[in-house]
């Protein structure tokens, strides 16, 4: 049916419709072609005012020499050229160096959280797939580290994680006797593996959320039909749950890696204003640079040297899933 | 479709002003004026044991202040860690308090940022005069040479605090004087099964504030004359390395303290578990922490020889509190009129009781409340052996650098890892590095 046909449709059954061509035609067609525009507008000013406008700034702040002397005042503070740019990426100089440390540290933390928290998260769905005597309760339990606010969960974990008297090694050492001696946690380099724990701990309920969701779309007939063919529960997880789930997994991964390479609230409450070095993620480096050390310059070109890597990685990602998507189409 | 377009109309003009202000390239940069000349707003540091404390400390007083002036004080008690960056983007948005405080050890970095009113013979005029101050709290109020940016209201002084039953227990009839006597000492107790001294290894801001007197211990100094960083020198690295090598070498600081950021050192001390504290006016934390008054004693900080306390010998830097007004403040006389007020003789003896610190006005200290015997080490310390920290536009970051540094030669250390000159040294080139190119 083409749009003539359905404005005529619509016309013929309005009562009291104007003719074809009238000024009334007209306003009702304006009405309904710039309604979803004005619907967004909210949305783009929004846009504009938290995103757009503060993003422009930090760009035009990556070109300057900006310190104390001139935050009062940043408009006026000297223009620097590509200078913070090249300083950040001087990877034999100690700022270059240490942002390519942590650049490096944030990408196998994120590898592995995202990992991790998709792994877990999909078992635990699956697990819960079929309804059982308490599964509404196992849900609701699984989900409270996401419901949590993320300050007092994390300050739990620094108690825990505390070297003299922490659960952690209270478990570890004096219980199961896994450990020589207690271990420190939030210094040296165990550090790492204290973020991934907590970063986990707090990111796969989302994982388990999203799978969950994606499961209810899947027709039971196909497992039905399978197990009629003899298919076993590993079979059917391949052949099914999986490949069904794929366009869930690909948004789920996606906002996963964005919201874990970005994590800042994790790593600044577990270890403060200077994490160790084997957990110096990139967010809590740049937060570092910028208003630690009062160098808001050479921070921003920081924080666009990350956006443009994020938009990059995002961008070749969602190519190579969308033509994933096209050829299965197909 | 009236009522949707007006709407939109508002929208649009809402955005555009709010895009006009983000983009005004920093319009902070207006000067104090009397427009608003009945109300302030205050932001204190946490100083208490909590906010809620503070409040009820501040309060009465605020209240006073309003009776007096008809000026209304609104207040905010700010935690340490976030008052830097509260500072920071009240500076950059000019949308700040008229009156606040500021760690005295930032003076000369926040002064770099031109965001405070400069303390000229005027305007100290009108607070009764430069002179009622103690000097070393006036040495922490901005760079030498320059107007202060900012008013003393608190001042504090490192101490050593000591456990009296377990030093007895120990046999150590008085409190160690030199770093020697206190390695020495350290033998004795840690034959009892208690930990010797307490430290915050991962608090990069109490790191500084130890290194700092150690370096002065040796005679070195952070900083080149001229304001440059000198991290490197053999009397800083030697300082670094001894600090550290209380828990590397001698094992007096616990290892399990490389990561306590958090006073947990306080609690250990209040809890009978470490025999000594090296701490800033600690009395109103321990008091809260339910250890009586008798159960510590109080002496200078360690030496590396000679008498403590005395001579040229360095063993606190002047810790403490400073009172800064906003430039752009809309109250310009109120808040003067408030510094007056809170640096007064009466205000001055009422609020360092309640915080036990000393009060940097020469003529409150005379109140009987500060010549007991802790508060007259901490007084002689501030009078005659604390030095501030440098006075420097990039201090702050010196901080941080620095600190960060002994912060990881305290988890090397605590590892089990060789903490060496050439270790300490190798930090500390990195830690200079990362200052700001001059």
């Amino acid at each position: 049916m083409t749009t003539t046909t359905v404005e005529q449709a619509v016309r013929e059954s309005t009562p009291g419709a104007a003719p074809p061509g009238t000024p009334r035609r007209r306003a009702g067609r304006l009405r309904r072609i710039g309604l979803p525009y004005l619907l967004l507008l909210p949305a783009l000013v929004l846009e504009l005012l938290v995103h757009l406008v503060p993003m422009a700034v930090g760009i035009v702040m990556s070109f300057k020499q900006l310190t104390q002397f001139h935050i009062r005042d940043w408009g006026a503070a000297p223009w620097s050229g590509l200078d913070n740019y090249s300083v950040s990426v001087d990877f034999d100089a100690p700022v270059g160096e240490a942002l390519l440390h942590s650049f490096l540290v944030t990408v196998a933390f994120t590898l592995l959280s995202v990992g991790l928290c998709w792994l877990i998260g999909t078992a635990a769905a699956i697990c819960l797939q079929d309804s059982f005597r308490g599964r509404g309760l196992l849900r609701a339990l699984f989900l409270v580290p996401y419901a949590l606010p993320v300050y007092t969960a994390v300050i739990t974990w620094v108690f825990m994680f505390q070297h003299d008297n922490g659960l952690v090694n209270h478990v570890l050492h004096d219980q199961l006797g896994l450990t020589d001696k207690p271990s420190f946690w939030l210094i040296g380099d165990n550090s790492f593996f204290a973020l991934l724990t907590v970063s986990v701990w707090k990111g796969w309920p989302f994982a388990f959320l999203i799978v969950m969701a994606g499961l209810q779309n899947i027709p039971r007939e196909l497992y039905e039909a399978a197990a009629l063919d003899g298919a076993g529960t590993w079979q059917q997880i391949r052949r099914i749950t999986l490949p069904s789930l794929r366009p869930v997994n690909q948004v789920l991964v996606l906002v996963l890696f964005l919201w874990t390479f970005n994590d800042f609230n994790t790593p600044y409450v577990l270890f403060g204003k200077a994490a160790p070095q084997a957990a110096d993620l990139i967010s809590v480096h740049i937060y570092q640079a910028s208003f630690v050390t009062w160098n808001f310059g050479t921070g921003s070109a920081m924080s666009v040297l990350l956006l443009l890597f994020l938009l990059v990685v995002t961008g070749g990602y969602l190519a190579v899933t969308s033509r994933g998507r096209r050829t299965a189409d197909a | 479709m009236r009522r949707l377009r007006a709407a939109l109309t508002g929208a649009v003009t809402l955005s555009l002003a709010l895009t006009a202000t983000a983009c005004g390239g920093g319009s902070a940069t207006g000067e104090g004026s009397n427009d608003s000349p009945k109300t302030l707003t205050y932001w204190a540091s946490n100083q208490g044991a909590s906010i809620e404390i503070d409040k009820k400390v501040l309060q009465p007083e605020l209240d006073k202040f309003e009776k007096r002036t008809g000026i209304k004080v609104e207040l905010e008690v700010v935690p340490w860690s976030d008052l830097l960056n509260r500072i920071l983007t009240a500076t950059t948005s000019g949308q700040g308090p008229d009156v606040l405080n500021i760690g005295n050890t930032w003076s000369a970095s926040l002064q770099s940022t031109g965001a405070l009113l400069p303390w000229d013979e005027k305007n100290f005029a009108k607070i009764g005069g430069k002179d009622r101050f103690v000097d070393s709290a006036l040495g922490s109020t901005g760079v030498a040479g320059q107007d202060p940016a900012a008013v003393p209201l608190y001042s504090m002084a490192y101490a050593l605090y000591y456990n009296k039953k377990i030093l007895a227990d120990a046999g150590i009839s008085r409190p160690p004087a030199t770093w020697d006597e206190l390695v020495a000492d350290g033998k004795k107790i840690r034959k009892l099964g208690k930990q010797v001294l307490g430290a915050e290894g991962a608090n990069v801001a109490e790191n500084i504030h130890h290194v700092f007197v150690f370096a002065k211990q040796h005679g070195a100094e952070f900083f080149t004359p001229d304001g440059k960083p000198d991290f490197t020198n053999d009397g800083v690295v030697k300082a670094i390395e001894q600090y550290v090598g209380l828990m590397a070498e001698d094992k007096v600081i616990p290892a399990g303290n490389a990561e306590y950021a958090q006073n947990q050192s306080v609690s250990d001390f209040a809890k009978g578990r470490t025999a000594m504290l090296l701490w800033q006016s600690a009395s109103a934390n321990l008091t809260s922490q339910g250890m009586s008054e008798d159960a510590y004693g109080i002496a200078p900080v360690p030496v590396q020889s000679g008498t403590p306390g005395g001579g040229t010998q360095v063993n606190s830097m002047v810790a403490g509190i400073n009172l800064a007004v906003f430039k752009n403040t809309d109250n310009l006389d109120g808040a003067t009129e408030f510094v007056k007020f809170m640096t007064s003789e009466e205000e001055q003896r009422i609020l360092n009781k309640a915080y036990s610190s000393i009060p940097p006005v020469k003529a409150a200290q005379s109140d009987p409340a500060f010549n007991t015997p802790a508060n007259t080490v901490l007084k002689d310390t501030l009078a005659r052996s604390a030095a501030a920290l440098p006075q420097v536009p990039d201090e702050s970051q010196f901080e941080t650098a620095v600190g960060t540094a002994v912060k990881e030669l305290f988890a090397d250390a605590a590892a089990g890892r060789p903490v060496t000159a050439e270790s300490v040294k190798a930090k500390l080139e990195k830690a200079q590095q990362q200052m700001p190119a001059k």
